[in-house]
């Protein structure tokens, strides 16, 4: 039933999927390469999960194709595509021990000897010594790896990860991802990752994917989403944003260099014309400008002076304080806007920064992007909390 | 006079334990105790003598060992038939939404809950409507008929219970249907089913109301023995019912014992 081919890439055309009245998915096109770790991050209910399904078998796509390589398997069922799934809940059979669990696809396709197989996916996954305990009596950690291995061991084209590490607590999950992408380096099969951790997507992912409502937000390596993100729910679902509405006041050109000035609360801003996903923009449009948190300076306002020339800046009153550890994060009131964040390094300690004192934030205006200013600038900012 | 208040509340647990026991397996005794008795007259309700007499031709009385035969095929057939469709009825419940759902989850109750001589005559009534003739079938409908809500509950439990994703992960680990099914689905389904068979092996092996009134001319072993209490009980029931209880207990030891084996040695490997 499986059938070896070369080209391997998943080819997504135009799938959708409707329930009813409601769209969990809109019609989308993706490519996922053969070989490459791909995440797939957004909410929940954000149709992540209904695409996954619709790759491995599980849904029926209401339009489009499904390729994988240059075979079209949107009307194969499950158990006739080379694609193989880790569950949320691992979905172990609680009636069958560990090895009998991972040799289960082997047998299933008519493989007799199975012992050897079985043995070294065990011993990848650690679990050599757990062959005959049943699932309930390992830990959760465990159960995982032995979802892995049942799946891997039927070496699918493709292995799709529905959220894998969401019952596990932090700890255990920092140390399977890791496991996770070692595994995936030394067989070199295809992951296609299911997770709502932004975390967890840019610690593993080669490339993800945000979706939001049905729809991919922006696509892209962890690096280039966070550093470009091009819509409002990206630059806050990744990371933080400050977003601050402002007024182009020139407009940039369009050469390497070019750069667009805005007006907001009284003060000037430049940013390179490059990083703003809604163009040079027109004089006298509105646009959001974007900073991340971390790369704002904090200067007390009776210091303004020592701040370097052609550095964005913004006056503001720190409203609250935390200490971190390693940094210290400052919520700034501005007449720019309410509530700005800055993360601050805790390399040196500084007196005066404390909640009430008047500051200067200054960054440099290459860190500065802009997005279309007809955007929820909230979207993305409610994330679903961490499973703990 | 403390000691033994000491030791009282220490083991309170087992004591109240082997009391409930008892109280629950004094019957059983008592009929173990008199399927040893010889009787004077046709009663066997004192105790006379030892004897084994009737535990060596237990079919010794006239048309006992017959109406033996017939309840054990109709508790046999009763509980193939009901399992098999209780099992579906509760998958469909569970898995599937459909028109009347609600209606049948709450309709196959009713046979639990009605008194049963209520249904009993209303079944008598149904079939000499019919034009049906009393016997075997009648019986054996009726007793499908009320097993058939007791394997529902039973198997319904255990369904609510199961994953869906255990029957997807299967289909994506390259079993069809047909495999899917009795690789995964009905093991992990098969303690409920068990449960439900045996209750309705038992209700129907022993149900005397709604058979009285449907079984026509045809004899089954509970209405045996009530027909002959009226004129005397032989000591063969007791034999009778003694090795039921028997193979009763056989069956639950013999689960025990494979259930605990197989714990131990899945405990015992590295």
């Amino acid at each position: 039933m499986t059938q070896k081919s070369t080209g391997g890439d998943v080819r997504l055309s135009g799938i959708s999927k409707t329930y009813g009245s409601f769209t969990a998915v809109h019609p989308l096109d993706l490519t996922v390469p053969q070989g490459s770790f791909f995440a797939l991050l957004g909410a929940s209910g954000c149709g992540k999960t209904t695409t996954l399904r619709m790759i491995a078998g599980l849904e029926d796509p209401t339009t489009g194709t499904v390729f994988l390589g240059d075979r079209d398997v949107t009307e194969l069922p499950p158990y006739k595509r080379p694609v193989n799934t880790v569950f949320q809940s691992y979905a172990l059979f609680p009636h069958l021990d560990i090895y009998e669990n991972v040799a289960f696809g082997l047998r299933r396709r008519g493989i007799k000897s199975v012992k050897k197989q079985v043995g070294e996916m065990l011993d990848l996954v650690q679990l050599g010594d757990f062959a005959r305990r049943k699932p309930h009596q390992l830990s959760g950690g465990q159960q995982q790896r032995v979802a892995v291995a049942r799946a891997l061991i039927n070496h699918p084209q493709v292995l799709l990860l529905d959220e894998p590490l969401g019952a596990l607590d932090l700890k255990l999950r920092r140390q399977m991802q890791l496991e996770l992408k070692r595994i995936q380096t030394e067989v070199g099969i295809t992951f296609i990752h299911v997770t709502h951790d932004q975390e967890e997507a840019m610690t593993m992912a080669d490339t993800v994917a945000v979706m939001n409502a049905g729809r991919v937000e922006q696509l892209g390596a962890p690096a280039e989403l966070y550093e470009h993100p091009r819509s409002t729910f990206v630059a806050n679902f990744l990371g933080t944003s400050n977003l601050i509405e402002a007024e182009v006041v020139e407009s940039g050109g369009t050469g390497p260099g070019a750069e667009i000035a805005v007006t907001a609360g009284g003060g000037k801003l430049r940013l390179p014309a490059g990083r703003s996903s809604a163009g040079g923009g027109s004089v006298g449009s509105k646009l959001l400008v974007g900073v991340r948190p971390e790369k704002i300076s904090l200067a007390l306002a009776e210091e303004a002076g020592s701040v370097p020339d052609g550095r964005n800046t913004v006056t503001g009153r720190i409203a609250a304080s935390s200490f971190i550890g390693v940094s210290t994060q400052y919520v700034v009131d501005s007449p720019v806007g309410q509530g700005l964040e800055v993360y601050v390094q805790n390399t040196e300690h500084r007196d005066g920064l404390a909640p009430g004192a008047d500051v200067v934030l200054h960054w440099n205006p290459d860190h500065t992007f802009g997005l279309d200013a007809a955007q929820d600038r909230t979207a993305g900012t409610e994330k679903v909390e961490d499973a703990t | 006079m403390a000691a033994p208040l000491k030791w009282l509340r220490r083991n309170l647990v087992v004591v109240a334990g082997l009391l409930t026991l008892a109280y629950l397996i004094m019957p059983n005794i008592v009929v173990l105790v008199f399927s040893f008795n010889k009787p004077r007259g046709r009663f066997n309700y004192a105790w006379q003598e030892f004897s084994l007499d009737a535990w060596k031709d237990p079919c010794g009385v006239a048309d006992m060992c017959g109406s033996l035969a017939l309840s054990l095929q109709i508790a046999g057939w009763a509980t193939l038939v009901a399992t098999v469709l209780g099992t579906l009825i509760a998958f469909a419940l569970v898995r599937y939404r459909f028109r009347a759902r609600g209606a049948i989850n709450s309709l196959i109750f009713l046979p639990m809950a009605m008194p049963e001589v209520v249904m009993a005559a209303s079944l008598l009534t149904l079939f000499l409507n019919m034009g049906a003739q009393l016997g075997f079938y009648t019986v054996l409908i009726a007793h499908i008929m009320f097993c058939l809500s007791f394997v529902v509950v039973a198997v319904k439990a255990r369904v609510m219970s199961m994953d869906p994703r255990l029957e997807e992960a299967a289909r994506d680990l390259y079993a069809g249907p047909v495999q899917t099914f009795l690789r995964v689905t009905l093991p992990i389904a098969a303690p409920g089913i068990a449960a439900g068979a045996m209750l309705a092996f038992a209700l129907s092996f022993d149900d005397f109301i709604i058979t009285n009134f449907n079984a026509g001319s045809t004899v089954t072993f509970p209405m045996f023995v009530w027909g002959s209490a009226q004129r005397g009980t032989p000591v063969e029931i007791n034999v009778i019912g003694t090795a039921m209880f028997a193979v009763a207990v056989l069956v639950v030891v013999a689960g025990q014992l494979i259930s605990g084996r197989r714990q131990r040695a899945a405990a015992q490997q590295p």
